[in-house]
């Protein structure tokens, strides 16, 4: 692969991360995480909204007249979470009804918005599509990462399946709302103590 | 009294931004002043107030499963167009947040001044479509939506203005420097929300 285009794809893993670094999409990267198969699931919805709304607003880029370009952009992203959306009730019933209405929040997940913004609308489709991937998983690594400490400490398990010994109690802090932020939190420190950058 | 049950429990026990992480975006763009944070908390009460009656009204007389029966004429009662939420929801957002900034303008010129860029960015602030969808989703009535926006926003409002404060003496804190900004920031977040979970097992 051309190292631009592997620049494209792999800077949002660590360098350029959405959530860590670019601070966008927060809300379902926290909310989804209490299992590990939730957060596969969106990881999966999320990056393909991004990439196919990359794609489109890249590809429709010359022709939508900026004034209105926001409500172009809203009305490509809305139509995509909507196909995601039915396909995830028709497929995986139950999945769906656990992430209840945050498949309908990836319209107003940032990180969607934000790539349309950004680099869609002045870059090539082909990079815009590379781009809309490395995104979403990078959202995605965060996602999972969070949800399989979640997961451990709450349960003891990972994928449904043990891993501590039968006598480990769970821990419900993780599960809940507050345990959600503080790991997200140590996380963002441990992998900016890693890239060694700070914010002022 | 299930309205005020209703408005107690957005505001303390399911904090709209502190449960259900709605609205984290703007949160913690906007929480480095307490002026700012304020003037974003009102403006989200505004938005929430006026657009979750509208959409409780589009979802209930249009697009809801059954909804269109009172169509004259024509037996549109088989219909479900509820797949159409989403895009209904966020034009409605998106329109009422224009037309807020218009009478605004045109009226109250120091509040938009005040306000700013913070009213555009409203319509990408998921609390205002999580509000719809948690209406739609939990079937509140008319009152039950409007007395859901409206405290959803004052939960909000008490998050951000409270994060602002908290902030602001973090300033003057010696961290670790990969912790500086965002991770404590998170951190705190967690703190609080733990606060606000003693709120929880009250009922009115």
């Amino acid at each position: 692969m051309a190292s631009a285009a592997k620049k494209l794809l792999m800077d949002p893993f660590s360098d350029n991360n959405p959530v860590t670094v670019q601070v966008l999409g927060i809300c379902s990267a926290l909310a989804v995480t209490v299992k590990v198969d939730t957060a596969i699931v969106m990881t999966l919805a999320l990056t393909a909204v991004v990439s196919l709304s990359n794609l489109v607003i890249s590809l429709l880029r010359n022709v939508i007249p900026s004034g209105i370009r926001m409500i172009v952009e809203m009305a490509v992203i809305a139509t995509l979470v909507i196909i995601a959306d039915q396909l995830l009730q028709a497929f995986l019933f139950d999945i769906s009804k656990q992430l209840s209405v945050f498949v309908g929040l990836i319209i107003t997940n940032c990180i969607v918005m934000g790539r349309a913004e950004a680099f869609a609308l002045q870059n090539p489709p082909k990079d815009s599509l590379l781009d809309g991937i490395g995104n979403g998983l990078g959202y995605g690594i965060v996602l999972i990462a969070v949800a399989a400490i979640r997961e451990v400490l709450g349960f003891g398990k990972l994928l449904g399946f043990p891993v501590l010994p039968e006598s480990y109690m769970g821990n419900g802090l993780a599960l809940l709302a507050p345990g959600a932020f503080i790991i997200l939190g140590l996380l963002i420190w441990a992998q900016r103590t890693v890239t060694k950058m700070v914010e002022e | 009294m299930e309205l005020l049950s209703i408005a107690v429990k957005s505001i303390f026990v399911e904090n709209i931004l502190l449960a259900y992480f709605l609205g984290m975006c703007s949160f913690l763009a906007c929480s480095k002043k307490v002026d700012t944070a304020i003037g974003l908390g009102f403006a989200v009460i505004f938005v929430l107030a006026i657009t979750l009656p509208a959409n409780w009204a589009i979802h209930h007389f249009l697009l809801a499963p059954g909804a269109l029966a009172w169509v004259p004429g024509i037996d549109l009662s088989g219909m479900d167009l509820s797949f159409l939420n989403f895009i209904c929801f966020i034009a409605t957002i998106a329109s009422m947040v224009q037309l807020v900034e218009m009478i605004l303008d045109k009226f109250f010129p120091k509040l938009y001044h005040a306000l700013g860029i913070f009213l555009p960015l409203i319509t990408v602030n998921c609390a205002i479509l999580g509000g719809s969808l948690f209406m739609v989703e939990r079937e509140y009535g008319f009152m039950e939506s409007t007395v859901f926006g409206i405290s959803s926003g004052v939960g909000w409002l008490l998050a951000i203005a409270s994060m602002a404060a908290i902030r602001k003496k973090l300033r003057y804190s010696h961290l670790p420097a990969g912790l500086k900004g965002l991770g404590i920031t998170m951190i705190m977040t967690g703190l609080m929300a733990m606060a606000f979970m003693c709120f929880s097992g009250i009922n009115l």
